[in-house]
């Protein structure tokens, strides 16, 4: 057998041979040339795509010599509102004095005027711990303080757990891209946060906006989602959904509806981040947010964040939830691993807090009452209008219709600040980065309501407020 | 103020011998085998389920977390996990006590018995001038300013946020600096994230170092920039990728970049390292470009009086577009700040996404700034903010000195007072630091993902508050851990070798 095959093979290459001698002259210079090409182009240099190898060294330097840059910032206006902002000697608390002149506090977020009552707790913790804590959580940051506000936090939400960070810009936008990645739909609402959308825009993930309050519009971005999903199943299969929602919106002052988001979260199994800066401690029966004021299982909701710069009148934020969402945030939350931790004191202010808020649970019926008040008392101002729920603490005052351009309506609400400031009552304008929100809101005076703020200085407020429109707007 | 013409600039990165490298990866392969074995027996029932898991009405969800994202975490890091996250329960100084605690199943969860181990010495906190006291007398005005102001603030920059206590403080680091004015932040985290995006843009080009810190990462790609890396450190690099910019622009389109700006730190704090600031500076005014120089270790920790690296170099403030800086580190506070032009700081009032939507920093801490900044400046009218830099410079050079000799591979600047000691293997990690622990001396250790894999180190804080004792109790304890765990990998004895760079071409403005 292998005889034969090696006959056979001698046979194929004597025939080759004698093919080669009986093929026409042009077939064989063809293949020459064919040949020849080939042995050209291994041996040739590669070239760089980037490279535009008709730039002499003389030219490189000529253009580095022509570049010019834009200068590193641009002029800022003397005038530009932001650049004279309101300067408040001494401490923020209910009588402020703003700019030298002394006032009634209706623009800082202490909703529940603990600011004057942490002291003491902060003054024993300052002796024992001095200042900073020099130091990020994983590298001897973490002090029993800590341990013990998130030990705090957790019971009080009655959740499993609680995360602390050291600043409460920094908790929303470090907690969403840990768990939302490239590649993952996040639906949020329109009127969501700047920091919000810092964290989303951190996290690469796709947004989809959906208009603010409306659940049918959610609706319809969760069935388009449901037929894309379909198309593609195997990568559904590993997408992972969220909507972000806030229980009390900084930018609108009203609330989402969030018993229906429960609904439509089982429904299109999406999971749901709820952010409550403005909600903790001040809705519900005990300041537990608005999952207490709708009264749903707080296990429904996967994460919940809130800061506490506003009720607590400390600094930083923190979230709750379950371990299993909230543990992760511990080697993967950027704010948390690599920043330094809490100082001591700031912690041990907010435990003095939660204490105060633990002891006294009238204090949440008694804000309520406080807001519902000036909410009746500014309705009716000719050219401004309310925009913000009755209960909420934190109002709007819209001009009714705009004066032309955005500047102007600017300036004009400007001047019924400044005169309400002249007349004892401190109010500032809701500030935004112009070009940098998605859907940018129209500018609005802020009024803050505090417990501290007696019946006769909510009616003053508003008066004033009827007064200052008046002369300003007519 | 001096200038030293040849400023020797003496960086070490040995290299370790060949068998290291191998039996690391030996000792990481090792691990992903019994990592494999381990969750193939939970996978089958064989072994507990220790880690928490997801909600019975939610099991039909889309998983949250990947299996194999959590590989390294469950089956590597969790094995030593007891040495990150200690609980302290006094102040950060230069000795303080831990919270003792145990686990009862191999470091899932911990419990603490309620003992405290008394007077650990302190190599892990950042404690580089030893502001973190609690001397009464030095607490006095902070103590005052929190009686008076409170600990909140309740309100933005922008809106009702601005304190006299800010301006105060503000003009006080502009001062110190030399610089026309300055800006404060509550976060030093946030203040990269935040102002880097206010800074630039699209169409804009971001040069940063291959080792920056996460915080500058973050606001780079939160910019929207186009973002160019070089290596750690090297000039030929970082001048190439300049010298295409200008001349290719940008892809595709070859429009003009709008504007370079370059980001670098003062002290690299995982590698020890300081940043060749003259050669950047020559090259960024040869180039046109910008610098944003990150002195979140080096303010307050080198230069004659604390000024930071444009100190250290003999070099003018105004050199650099943009110095920014953190007061966690050598101030004992929170907060950072970023210093520079009248131009640009107004800008950053007006643009900065921290002044318009985070709130501002708080008072007692402010007041801790002023009264560290004032000392170190010699404003309270005592000498001991210079003896402190000074103090902090002969630790330095001691405990890097002693190290060398020891013959322990150390990375990093013999000025820095960052030392990192290289451990190589995963098993010495975890043993390097309990055994540190059991010697009553804390000590920071870290592996990766944050340095390369075969580079697993112990990062060492030296402090201006570490007397010689504490420091030779260090030195001791080293050594003989040194020797039991075989970490002398130095093939060269003493500093009878080191890698010199001496600048011979220097362009001094006068």
């Amino acid at each position: 057998m292998a005889a034969a095959v090696g006959m056979g093979q001698q046979w194929v290459l004597v025939e080759m041979v004698q093919a080669f001698y009986e093929a026409p002259a042009y077939h064989l210079i063809l293949e020459g040339i064919l040949i020849l090409w080939i042995i050209r182009l291994i041996f040739s240099k590669t070239y760089k795509l980037q490279e535009r190898s008709d730039l002499t060294p003389k030219e490189k330097e000529e253009l580095i010599e022509e570049w010019q840059p834009e200068p590193l910032v641009p002029p800022v206006s003397k005038d530009h509102p932001a650049l004279n902002y309101n300067i408040v000697s001494g401490p923020p608390t209910h009588k402020i004095i703003v700019n030298g002149k002394e006032c009634v506090n209706f623009a800082s977020f202490n909703f529940l005027g603990l600011l004057d009552n942490e002291k003491s707790a902060a003054q024993a913790s300052l002796k024992k711990y001095g200042v900073g804590t020099c130091g990020p959580r994983g590298f001897y940051g973490t002090f029993d303080v800590h341990l013990e506000l998130e030990d705090r936090l957790a019971k009080f939400m009655r959740t499993e757990e609680a995360i602390i960070y050291s600043y409460g810009f920094a908790t929303i936008a470090s907690a969403i891209p840990a768990y939302s990645k490239r590649g993952d739909i996040v639906f949020v609402d329109e009127a969501a946060c700047f920091a919000i959308q810092k964290g989303l825009q951190a996290s690469r993930s796709n947004i989809k906006l959906f208009k603010h309050n409306d659940m049918t519009d959610l609706e319809r971005l969760l069935k388009e989602q449901e037929t894309e999903d379909q198309k593609n199943p195997r990568k559904a299969r590993v997408t992972r959904r969220f909507i972000v929602v806030e229980g009390l919106y900084m930018n609108t002052g009203d609330i989402c509806p969030l018993p229906e988001l429960i609904k439509l979260k089982y429904k299109y199994k999406v999971r749901i981040f709820l952010e409550e800066s403005l909600s903790f401690g001040v809705l519900g029966e005990h300041g537990r947010g608005i999952t207490e004021h709708f009264g749903i299982n707080i296990d429904d909701i996967d994460l919940i964040s809130a800061n506490m710069e506003n009720s607590l009148a400390s600094i930083g934020g923190f979230c709750c939830g379950r371990s299993f969402i909230i543990d992760h945030q511990r080697l993967s939350g950027q704010g948390y691993c690599f920043s330094a931790s809490l100082p001591p004191l700031l912690a041990a202010a907010a435990i003095e807090a939660l204490n105060i808020m633990e002891d006294n649970p009238e204090i949440f019926q008694t804000l309520r009452a406080k807001c519902e008040r000036i909410h009746r008392a500014l309705q009716g101002i000719s050219g401004l209008r309310v925009v913000g729920e009755s209960f909420s603490p934190a109002l709007h005052l819209r001009l009714e219709d705009s004066y032309g351009s955005r500047e102007n309506d600017v300036k004009l609400l400007k001047r019924i600040v400044d005169y309400c400031i002249n007349s004892g009552i401190a109010l500032t304008q809701a500030r935004y980065l112009e070009k940098e929100e998605k859907c940018l809101p129209s500018p609005s005076i802020r009024v803050v309501v505090t417990v501290e703020q007696t019946e006769q200085e909510l009616d003053k407020a508003a008066s004033l407020i009827k007064e200052a429109a008046k002369s300003v707007l007519n | 103020m001096e200038l030293s013409a040849k400023k020797t600039f003496i960086e070490h990165f040995e290299q370790a011998p060949m068998y290291v490298a191998v039996l690391t990866f030996v000792g990481f392969g090792v691990g992903t085998v019994f990592g494999y074995l381990r969750d193939f027996m939970r996978a089958w029932g064989l072994e507990k389920r220790n880690v928490a898991q997801e909600r019975e009405q939610q099991k039909d969800f889309v998983p949250l977390y990947q299996d194999f994202e959590n590989f390294y975490t469950r089956n590597l890091y969790v094995r030593i996990r007891d040495n990150w996250n200690r609980p302290i329960c006094s102040v950060p100084g230069p000795q303080f006590d831990l919270m003792e605690r145990v686990t009862d199943d191999y470091n899932w969860t911990f419990r603490f018995t309620g003992r405290t181990i008394k007077n650990v010495i302190n190599m892990g906190s950042y404690n580089y001038l030893g502001f973190a006291e609690t001397d009464p007398n030095a607490l006095k005005t902070v103590a005052k300013e929190l009686q008076r102001y409170g600990t909140g603030i309740c309100s933005t920059r922008q809106e009702m946020g601005t304190l006299d206590k800010h301006v105060e403080l503000e003009n006080l680091v502009a001062k110190f600096l030399g610089v026309e004015d300055a800006m404060v932040f509550g976060m030093g985290f946030a203040t990269n994230s935040m102002n880097i995006p206010a800074l630039v843009g699209k169409g804009c080009l971001i040069l940063s170092d291959e080792l920056n810190h996460t915080s500058l990462v973050l606001g780079a790609r939160l910019s929207g920039a186009t973002i160019r890396i070089f290596k750690h450190n090297n000039m030929q690099s970082l001048e190439k990728l300049l010298r295409d910019a200008i001349v290719y622009g940008q892809p595709r389109s070859r429009r003009a970049w709008r504007k370079i700006i370059i980001l670098v730190e003062g002290i690299y704090s995982m590698e020890g390292s300081i940043v060749r600031l003259p050669e950047i500076v020559s090259l960024k005014n040869k180039y046109k470009a910008y610098l944003y120089l990150d002195e979140a270790h080096s303010i307050g920790a080198v230069g004659a009086t604390g000024r930071g690296v444009v100190e250290y170099f003999g070099m003018n403030p105004n050199d650099v577009d943009v110095l920014m800086g953190t007061f966690t580190k050598s101030f004992g506070a929170a907060g950072g700040y970023i210093a520079g032009k009248k131009g640009l700081v107004d800008f950053l009032r007006t643009h900065s996404h921290s002044a318009v939507y985070a709130t501002s920093m708080c008072p007692p801490v402010a007041e801790q700034i002023i009264r560290a900044m004032k000392c170190l400046m010699g404003l309270d009218g005592t000498t001991q903010g210079l003896q402190r830099v000074r103090q902090l410079g002969k630790n330095t050079r001691y405990f890097r000195r002693r190290l060398h000799e020891m013959g322990f591979i150390i990375y990093g600047n013999d000025d820095s007072p960052v030392v990192p000691l290289l451990l190589y293997m995963p098993g010495k990690i975890g043993a390097f630091a309990r055994r540190m622990l059991e010697k009553n001396i804390g000590v920071v250790v870290v592996g990766f993902p944050a340095t390369p894999i075969t580079e697993s180190r112990a990062r060492f804080c030296v402090s201006a508050a570490h007397t010689r004792e504490m420091l030779d109790t260090v030195l001791n304890a080293l050594d003989e851990l040194g020797d039991f765990l075989h970490l002398k990998y130095s093939r060269y004895s003493k500093s009878s070798h080191p890698e010199l760079y001496e600048e011979t071409r220097f362009e001094f403005e006068d």
